[in-house]
């Protein structure tokens, strides 16, 4: 089957202030990273603050320029289009990005926030415009009085929501979202993420799902890919990941879930140390710093992604081992 | 319907509201827009001529006939600071908008592009800031002629790097905040992005800043014609006006023939401040934001 969207071997590195008599140092936030949504589904990805995760988003849809690789969207490789083919291919990719106080124009009222897209790509009329934008408000719960207000006057799960409509009056058909919740009250959040899974299915949209958050994650998506220091350490189907997990870091994450029963007493796997620097990771296996698994091997060799199970692929030298000595 | 009035549109209201709770700010805003009105209507009420010559008063004080006395070839003095206003704010406000015509763009684009326009525009705004703009302002004034117009346009030209500097920081950080990426990301066009989404957050400095150089133009017309390179005689402006306050019997006998003219353009650039002031005090805000 075509995939929807295959991103291969993307890279993004940003460079370091040079210093006098040293090669430049390059910050390398996406390295070599590749996977595939396929249409319809929701595609996570995790990781903690500063692995890439927002980097990858914002990269594979060309909002930053990526510095090598290729991003296959139906067929077609956006990473080479032009600037101008680039622009009329975002009518079908859109992006909800994660903080709703800075991502809309506070000099804009609602209606023409979520009218944008439209006057950009769409030949209807004024009065044909303006239903649209009505129908996008309903679709995503705004009451159709608000449109003459700015974005300053609404709450954070409001503003998420005309992000939203204003990302989706165009009916695209693939949607990254950049952690969408994570800048709101705990109290909305489980309300938007049910908006946006309601709007999957109404509008059959593809999401690319970002998050540092395990639960949401397990929530929404449908595969999951868990990033590291910019790198892809796991992929697999949701359930898969949870139950058969293979990399010492995703155990890590998974232990680390919170479960809301004080009861339940938790063995979390805590890790040592902090991140690694991003300028300088470590050789090997960037994990192998922190990792209580970690050998000779993992601090000369980087391991590869390969496939250990159907349809889940880890880049870990001793995953089996590790699984099997937890059984 | 049921809209809460307080809060829509907010922005503007609250701009309004913080500047008229400055109130030196409302008081010059009055000021200026009196003087204004009256340096338009004034003339055309009362008949004021500031030309014609009264042989019969020469460099005479303050009479029933002449209100603040006439010149020394007899022009009535308070047509001809009427008149002067016209020529001093006309300058200031023309040169002003002449300078932000040239500034603002070049800002934006060496803000938005970076790159090899940034080095192009801000270097030579560098090299503009860094002449003696009034040796400048002079030579160029006596080899253009020195008229209204070349007075309006040398002072409102050099008076663009202001602009540019102030557009372009400003666009820097504008240009960087997520609802900028998030209009690229629904394929806005470059220009429009430009003019609906930097040049709104972008301008409240700019505001301010066209009110201060305002005044600076103001003064600027003035010292010029003080030193008799500015706007030439029968025209009038109170830079001209003060010409007069060069011969020594004329600054210790007859202060009616300089006094006043000095005195309204104190006032008028000093309002013309306190304006900016409050502007600046009403935009100050997180909205800009």
């Amino acid at each position: 089957m075509e995939h929807l969207a295959e991103v291969k071997n993307l890279k993004k590195y940003y460079p370091a202030k040079k210093k006098l008599f040293k090669e430049r140092q390059y910050v390398k936030a996406v390295d070599d990273v590749s996977f595939y949504i396929d249409k319809g589904e929701t595609f996570g990805v995790v990781g903690e603050s500063g692995c890439g995760k927002s980097t990858l988003c914002k990269t594979m849809i060309r909002l930053t320029e990526p510095t090598g690789g290729s991003v296959f969207f139906n067929g077609r490789d956006i990473a080479s289009l032009s600037p101008e083919e680039m622009r009329l291919m975002r009518r079908h990719i859109q992006i909800i990005f994660q903080d709703p106080y800075a991502s809309l124009n506070p000099r804009m009222t609602v209606r023409e926030l979520i009218k944008a897209p439209l006057d950009i790509f769409s030949d209807a009329s004024e009065e044909e415009k303006m239903e649209e934008v009505f129908s996008a408000m309903e679709l995503v719960g705004l009451n159709r009085e608000f449109m003459n207000k700015y974005p300053h006057e609404f709450s954070g799960g409001q503003r998420q929501r005309i992000m939203i409509a204003r990302a989706l009056i165009l009916r695209p058909e693939f949607v990254c979202c950049d952690e969408p919740v994570s800048a709101l009250d705990v109290s909305v959040r489980a309300q938007v993420l049910n908006l946006m899974k309601d709007l999957q299915e109404k509008l059959s949209l593809t999401y690319l799902f970002i998050s540092h958050d395990l639960s949401v994650v397990r929530y929404l998506c449908d595969r999951i890919a868990v990033m590291y220091l910019g790198r892809i350490v796991e992929i697999a189907e949701k359930d898969e990941l949870y139950d058969n997990t293979y990399h010492p870091y995703t155990r890590c994450l998974i232990s680390s879930i919170p479960i809301p029963d004080p009861e339940v007493k938790r063995h979390a796997m805590i890790l040592e140390g902090d991140v690694p620097s991003p300028y300088n990771p470590p050789a090997g296996c960037h994990f192998h710093t922190r990792c209580p698994y970690a050998t000779k091997e993992c601090s000369e060799r980087y391991p590869e992604l390969r496939e250990v199970a159907p349809g889940h692929s880890v880049a870990c030298h001793f995953a089996e081992k590790i699984r099997e000595g937890r059984a | 319907m049921k809209k809460e009035k307080g809060i829509k549109g907010s922005y503007f209201q609250d701009v309004v509201e913080r500047f008229l709770h400055h109130k030196l700010a409302v008081f010059a805003l009055f000021f200026l827009a009196v003087e204004i009105l009256v340096v338009i209507f004034l003339p055309m009420i009362l008949g004021l001529d500031p030309y014609s010559i009264d042989v019969m008063a020469f460099g005479k004080g303050p009479s029933d006939t002449h209100l603040m006395g006439t010149d020394d070839v007899g022009r009535d003095m308070f047509a001809r600071i009427i008149y002067g206003g016209r020529v001093s704010l006309t300058v200031g406000i023309l040169s002003a908008i002449i300078s932000l015509i040239v500034g603002i763009p070049l800002g934006l684009i060496a803000g938005y592009f970076r790159g090899k326009s940034e080095i192009i525009v801000m270097r030579l705004a560098d090299i503009f800031m860094s002449f003696p703009s009034m040796i400048l302002i002079l030579v160029l004034a006596s080899v253009l002629g020195q008229s209204i117009v070349t007075i309006t346009v040398v002072i409102g030209v050099l008076g663009w790097p202001d602009f540019a500097r102030l557009i372009y920081a400003s666009t820097l950080s504008v240009r960087e905040k997520e609802y900028v990426e998030s209009a690229k990301a629904i394929g806005t066009k470059t220009h429009n992005i430009i003019l609906r989404y930097i040049v709104p957050n972008a301008s409240a400095p700019v505001i301010i800043a066209f009110t201060f150089r305002t005044a600076q133009a103001i003064i600027t017309e003035s010292s010029l014609s003080f030193l008799g390179l500015g706007v030439q005689p029968p025209a009038a402006s109170w830079g001209n006006i003060l010409y007069y306050a060069q011969s020594i019997s004329v600054l210790a006998n007859k202060p009616w023939m300089w006094v006043p003219a000095g005195i309204i353009l104190i006032i008028t650039v000093l309002c013309i401040n306190f304006l900016g002031d409050g502007i600046r005090d009403a935009l100050d805000t997180k909205m800009s934001v």
